[in-house]
């Protein structure tokens, strides 16, 4: 049964929530984590990677993380240039998972509720409640009714849509040019090369502004998804055609599922809270703006929105002022790391098939990891540099 | 102006929902549902869509 009052309403119960929740309920708040749909962790928006790293980080907040809640191990990366060059990044051991999201998301709410956090699915928030400039609470359809829950704080981790933030007048409203369109089909039958590596296909007729990706969750199983932004076609359009292009992958092949998504890579904001209310995950934009992946950001954030909250519920105030401690302390540990790689995506972006081949030919599958965590600019820029046209763009990342 | 969505093509993953600048479109468990009265057909939501289901004309 939901009651009608809590320290902090959770809205989403994705791994942002999860991790807010189980930190507040750590340090001996009530907490209430809401889930609109029937399931937590489906229908998936994700193509489910992991890194070790992230991995260790999820462990460390959440508790050991259950074998059942990964597909697979990795070990390394096969990545295609335009024109067919390879780039093999092969750890030799476990480098990260792929995930079984259903398994994975449910587990960690489960964590969450094992901290004290009373977890409640298939109940949507239509709306928050607003006393005197403050978001007191929020309005949500739990089993046909509509019941009015007060909070002292309401944590927004409710996804692309942001709709909480939004309602409650914050605007969190993606911009066209730092959203992704994701599309991805889970297979079966696939004949992999290696499926203990993933695959990355670059190119602007592959998937313009993006990849397509491999992300094995079996011997024969894999997420195939891709991500394109601002084209003039559907993202399923880029990954039909790649289906279609490449029938040593996938002339078996059958789809397990039909998955699809914004992806918010980049446009972070300075502000994140107001009276009464943070915004954590997809919904505060929080996504690495290379690859996409937001599981480990999110739940970063949820850990030091948790922080936050609690500090300025145990002294009584959670004005804008005293949570806007959760903007300083996600800018320091990870927005400016994030804002670095928004600015090399920026730079990607703008690259031509040609540019992407020869860059095939001069980096290491090492190089391309430190990009993807925000290190080793120069050489990229130096590289740049060498050919005219690209000297502008070389600068920003020197 | 006119706002089509074709439902059998619509996943509802709500990435149109993201990028709507004047909040006329929710995601509702019937799919998506948009509000012809704010919607200011500016097509945003057409061109984020993964799967084509949105067509705007203006």
């Amino acid at each position: 049964m939901l009651k009608d009052r809590y320290d902090v309403v959770v809205v989403g119960g994705g791994p942002g929530g999860s991790s807010a929740a189980r930190t507040l309920a750590e340090k001996g708040l009530d907490v209430l984590l809401l889930e609109k749909r029937p399931s937590i962790g489906s229908e998936k928006r994700c193509a489910e990677g992991l890194s070790i790293g992230s991995l260790k980080m999820i462990k460390e907040k959440m508790g050991k993380i259950p074998r059942k809640c990964i597909a697979q191990m990795v070990n390394g990366a096969i990545i295609y240039a335009p024109n067919g060059k390879e780039v093999l990044i092969d750890f030799g051991e476990d480098a990260g998972a792929i995930m079984e999201r259903k398994i994975f998301d449910k587990w960690l709410a489960a964590q969450a509720a094992k901290a004290g956090a009373h977890v409640q699915a298939k109940t949507e928030v239509v709306d928050v409640i607003k006393k005197n400039d403050f978001v007191s609470g929020v309005i949500a359809k739990f089993e046909g009714e509509i019941y009015n829950i007060e909070a002292k704080v309401v944590v927004a981790a409710d996804g692309v849509e942001s709709t909480v933030a939004r309602k409650a007048g914050l605007n969190t409203t993606n911009k066209l040019i730092n959203i992704d369109s994701g599309f991805q089909y889970e297979m079966c039958n696939l004949k992999m090369r290696d499926p203990k590596k993933i695959e990355l296909w670059f190119g602007n007729e592959v998937a313009p502004r993006g990849y397509v990706w491999i992300f094995p969750k079996g011997k024969d199983v894999a997420n195939v998804g891709v991500g394109v932004a601002m084209t003039d076609k559907p993202a399923k359009y880029y990954l039909d055609k790649f289906i279609e292009d490449n029938p040593k992958i996938f002339s078996r092949a059958s789809i397990l599922e039909v998955n699809a998504g914004g992806i918010p890579v980049g446009g972070f904001l300075k502000n994140m809270v107001l009276n009464g209310l943070v915004v954590v995950g997809d919904a505060a934009h929080q996504v690495n703006p290379i690859h996409g992946g937001g599981m480990k950001e999110a739940t970063i954030a949820g850990m030091i929105a948790g922080e936050v909250i609690a500090k300025s519920i145990k002294k009584g105030d959670v004005s804008q002022k005293s949570l806007s401690e959760y903007n300083k302390k996600w800018w320091d540990k990870r927005g400016k790391k994030l804002q670095k790689i928004q600015n090399l995506r920026e730079v990607v972006e703008k690259l031509s098939d040609e540019d992407f081949n020869m860059l095939a030919e001069t980096l290491t599958g090492d190089d391309l990891m430190e990009f993807s965590r925000g290190n080793r600019f120069f050489k990229l820029g130096k590289i740049l540099m060498k050919k005219p046209n690209l000297i502008s763009l070389a600068r920003k990342l020197i | 102006m006119k706002w089509k969505i074709d439902r059998e093509k619509c996943i509802k993953c709500g990435a149109c929902v993201g990028v709507c600048p004047v909040m006329s479109l929710e995601l509702k468990d019937e799919g998506i549902v948009n509000d012809l009265k704010k919607c200011i057909f500016c097509g945003v939501c057409e061109k984020v869509c993964p799967v084509g289901a949105i067509k705007v004309e203006r």
